[in-house]
């Protein structure tokens, strides 16, 4: 993997992140999230202050890294619900990083967002001006998945040697389980002993081990998702050009059925279309975030492709928790990053991940110059 | 005799409002008068002109509502606010952000008195986060009490206090025992919901707009003592329901969303309306709204508030740029998005002035908007513009009420509003449509037949969901009784669940209203 996961061409890539940022990289962000990910405004508003009070992040590609760095992926872990309540102390991340080090036995020089979807993409350019550290552009999933195994890292082979958590009481656990699904079940029922949530920081990486084993450009893509959505006078428009994705269906909600299952938020959410797109009607699966679409009975999209259901005037990401019966939306849809549509990237996140009886068909989307989306719908 | 009058007033930025009604909710008087800069003036000239017009039977005035939206101007303006002392009770949880983050720093600067994060507050299981930090809230009042400025009020916010409401309260007494009972305290689980920073924000709002709103109630107060009426007054809050003037002075808060919350209300009952679409057309822009079981639905998403973030409900308006003043472009027939507002009675076509309006567009097309007057000869270019505009605007407006419906098209369609006449009969997408008489003063109409109600929120694991909707409706109710509500008829309205999810067992977020006419004269519950 040495492309960008967004179908755009490459440009000149930002080579740091300045509080005038953290705005636009939260609301692309939570794009990114394909309607899981946690909510972006308390990341955001503490990333500001932190960039205000430490100044901009050095923002870096897998080719900068020396044999001096060790990245390690951060990640808030927890229920969204929770999350909103009681929320992180101030020394939670300092905690973590520290005991991190020890356990590495050297510093950490740059810190990864586990997945740039959501709060997670947003967290870790706050932590690392404050503690003085680069962020790595780049991060393990190119969206928000629900589970610690569906990251690139498990799909290039590489293990975890270990994990922290640290909860807002003070309580640090190091983890070292034999595979990333044992880290998963540990992970989730030390957050649910913390209050049900958690920050945590796992697989170190050094320069060579982090080539190929991540999803490069996804930090500058949300930066320049969230100013293109800013900015446009027609921000639904914008954001799906700027992704090289495309619009299924302007519509409002007409059915919500939402229920836990297994510590996860199912459900589906039918949306009727309007104007143009009036007599049409999606259905969307969810759990935590947006897995299937379904049109007459037929699938148009599914994991691990990106599904985002988008405010039809703002172009604002919803997440699944805020899904409400008769808001009017947009169902945004774009390629998933080829690491995804491997065979073992399938395995680990294709529909029948997700208890799906589906076979994959990779989604198309709008032809970019550049692009070369494989499969046809 | 039967004492069974109401007055309804409503102070917007622009006009206040009077109505009288009976007890079958008949309007019997209504006026429109200027809002003065103190209130008092603007309430006293609307009461008294209302009064004059039902001449003896003023006797039979047993209560006064009033809604306003004198608070969300005063913290837009940032005028007449009360310096606070925010106390955050769950450290170390949450001290990654401070009380007051993202707030504008000319609001901070004059509302925050100082801040501290102790250590309390609980986990969503009720486990405690840290012990009760109570030489910690001492040393932080001792502190402030020294410096420059003091304090005008006390917020307290702990977390998960909705669920675990029990220590609020006891710091509460801490602080009266500490720096006397004569500076109010507030506390968070009063205010709103699960969301920490936006129940914080809520609660420091709250805590900075006590003289503000007990200005506004003393406002009426003195107005209804100088016309001698005997007569209970109430505001009218957010979810269109009343509380008492006491409860309003300690909850300014829950009146900023009351005046779109009273329109709807107002309308949906002039109308006959129980379920239905509310529209209000106005000169500038529509404001639409939905009236479910007689109650404004409410929208699930953050609000601002003069650029703070808050979560407490508010009715979920819909504001369109069509009203009667919007311009229509001579050559393209496009809409607005500007309107000559105000000035609509020298600009406009139909009134000799040289800028197509919406109201030209509709005189055009037949509407009698002031009967024997027509619309000038126009070049044919304009008149195809304007029959254009009116076209893209009846779109506009059947695509809001469309958005609104929820799927579906037989909800009747209640238009109110010196812009009416822009809403056709035949609306696509809208059921049956109702233009109810006094339409213009629907949101007196609402603040006089407003209930009282409360409302309540509860976490709980999922199997015992029975057990937290009863808890939540249990206190509900008798919030609503506090808020004036007869104890007899007081009912649930609404119940709200969420899924929590990471959690050991399937936990459940309820959240219940209840709502209830009030209890005649001398049964009233006593409120706080």
């Amino acid at each position: 993997m040495t492309q960008s996961s967004s179908a755009a061409p490459v440009r000149d890539r930002p080579r740091a992140v300045g509080v005038e940022d953290v705005a636009a990289l939260a609301v692309g962000a939570a794009i990114f999230g394909t309607g899981g990910g946690g909510a972006v405004y308390t990341p955001r508003i503490v990333a500001e202050q932190a960039l205000q009070q430490f100044g901009s992040v050095p923002l870096v590609t897998v080719g900068d890294l020396g044999p001096d760095d060790l990245v390690m992926l951060m990640s808030g872990i927890g229920a969204p619900t929770v999350g909103v309540e009681m929320l992180s102390s101030a020394h939670q991340i300092d905690l973590l990083v520290r005991e991190a080090e020890q356990v590495a036995g050297r510093p950490i020089t740059t810190l990864m967002a586990a997945e740039i979807g959501g709060s997670n993409g947003v967290g870790p350019v706050g932590w690392a001006s404050r503690l003085g550290l680069k962020v790595l552009d780049a991060d393990g999933m190119g969206r928000a998945f629900p589970d610690a195994a569906m990251i690139s890292m498990n799909v290039a082979g590489l293990s975890c040697d270990f994990a922290v958590l640290s909860d807002v009481v003070g309580n640090v656990s190091v983890l070292k389980t034999v595979d990333l699904h044992w880290l998963e079940r540990h992970a989730r029922a030390l957050t649910v002993a913390s209050g049900s949530i958690c920050l945590g920081v796992h697989y170190p990486m050094t320069a060579e081990t982090v080539r190929g084993a991540v999803v490069e450009g996804t930090v500058s893509a949300a930066i320049r998702v969230g100013h293109a959505l800013l900015s446009s006078p027609e921000p639904v428009a914008a954001v799906a050009r700027e992704l090289g994705g495309e619009i299924l269906l302007t519509g409002k909600i007409i059915d919500l059925d939402r229920r836990t299952e297994g510590g996860f938020a199912r459900g589906s959410v039918t949306i009727a279309g309007t104007g143009e797109d009036r007599g049409r009607l999606q259905r969307l699966e969810l759990q935590n975030e947006n897995l299937v679409v379904l049109e007459d009975g037929e699938v148009l999209v599914s994991v691990p492709d990106n599904i985002t259901i988008i405010d039809a005037e703002t172009g604002h990401a919803i997440t699944t928790e805020m899904l409400r019966y008769g808001q009017r939306v947009a169902v945004l849809a774009w390629a998933a990053d080829p690491i995804w549509r491997t065979p073992r990237g399938l395995e680990l996140t294709g529909p029948r991940a997700f208890g799906y009886d589906l076979p994959y068909v990779p989604f198309a989307g709008v032809p970019t110059a550049g692009a070369t989306a494989g499969g046809a719908r | 005799m039967s004492r069974e009058l109401s007055i309804g007033v409503d102070v917007g930025g622009t006009n206040t409002d009077a109505v009288v009604i009976d007890e079958t909710a008949t309007v019997l008087a209504h006026t429109k008068q200027t809002t003065t800069d103190d209130v008092t003036g603007g309430i006293r000239a609307s009461i008294a002109a209302v009064l004059a017009e039902i001449g003896e039977d003023r006797e039979q005035v047993s209560r006064v509502m009033l809604g306003t939206t004198h608070a969300t101007n005063a913290i837009v303006a940032r005028r007449g606010l009360d310096r606070v002392a925010a106390i955050r009770l769950g450290a170390p949880a949450s001290t990654e952000y401070p009380p007051l983050l993202g707030w504008p720093e000319d609001l901070s600067g004059l509302v925050l008195a100082g801040s501290a994060m102790v250590g309390g507050g609980h986990m969503v299981d009720g486990t405690p986060i840290a012990p009760l930090d109570i030489d910690g809230i001492r040393r932080f009042l001792d502190d402030l009490g020294s410096r420059d400025g003091g304090l005008d009020a006390v917020a307290v916010t702990g977390i998960f206090s909705p669920s675990q409401p029990e220590q609020e309260l006891e710091v509460a007494e801490l602080v009266r025992a500490h720096i006397g009972a004569s500076t109010p305290v507030f506390l968070s689980q009063e205010i709103g919901p699960i969301g920490l920073l936006e129940r914080e924000n809520a609660t420091l709002l709250n805590a900075a707009l006590h003289s503000v709103a007990r200005s506004v109630t003393d406002a009426l107060v003195t107005v209804v003592a100088e016309e001698g009426l005997d007569a209970t007054t109430f505001f009218a809050q957010n979810d269109g329901t009343l509380m008492s003037l006491d409860y309003a002075a300690q909850y300014p808060v829950l009146t900023i969303g009351s005046g779109p919350a009273n329109s709807i209300r107002g309308a949906a009952h002039l109308s006959g309306t129980e379920n239905g679409i509310v529209i209000d057309v106005g000169g500038t822009t529509s404001d639409l709204g939905v009236v479910v079981n007689g109650f404004p639905r409410e929208s699930t998403l953050p609000r601002e508030i003069g650029g703070v973030r808050t979560n407490f409900r508010m009715p979920d308006i819909l504001s369109l740029g069509v009203g009667g003043g919007t311009t229509v472009d001579r050559a393209t027939g496009a809409v607005g998005p500007g309107s000559v507002g105000y000035r609509i009675a020298t600009e406009a076509l139909l009134f000799g002035g040289d800028t197509p309006t919406l109201t030209d567009a509709a005189t055009i097309a037949g509407a009698s908007v002031v009967p024997g007057r027509t619309l000038p000869r126009q070049p044919p270019r304009v008149r195809t513009a304007l029959v254009a505009g009116l076209e893209r605007a009846h779109l506009l407006l059947a695509d809001a009420v469309d958005r609104l419906s929820l799927g579906r098209a037989d909800l009747p369609l209640v238009v109110v509003g010196g812009g009416a006449f822009l809403v056709p009969d035949d609306l696509p997408g809208a059921g049956p449509v109702v233009r109810p008489d006094h339409g213009g003063v629907a949101n007196a109409v609402g603040a006089a037949i407003s209930l009282a109600g409360g409302r309540a929120d509860r976490l709980g694991p999922q199997e015992d969901r029975e057990a937290a909707i009863a808890e939540a409706s249990e206190e509900a109710i008798a919030k609503a009784i506090q808020a004036g509500a007869d104890p007899l008829q007081v009912t649930v309205v609404d119940i709200l669940e969420t899924p929590v999810t990471y959690t050991d067992r399937p936990t459940l977020k309820v959240s219940v209203k209840a709502a209830g006419p009030l209890a005649r004269l001398g049964e009233r519950a006593e409120a706080r």
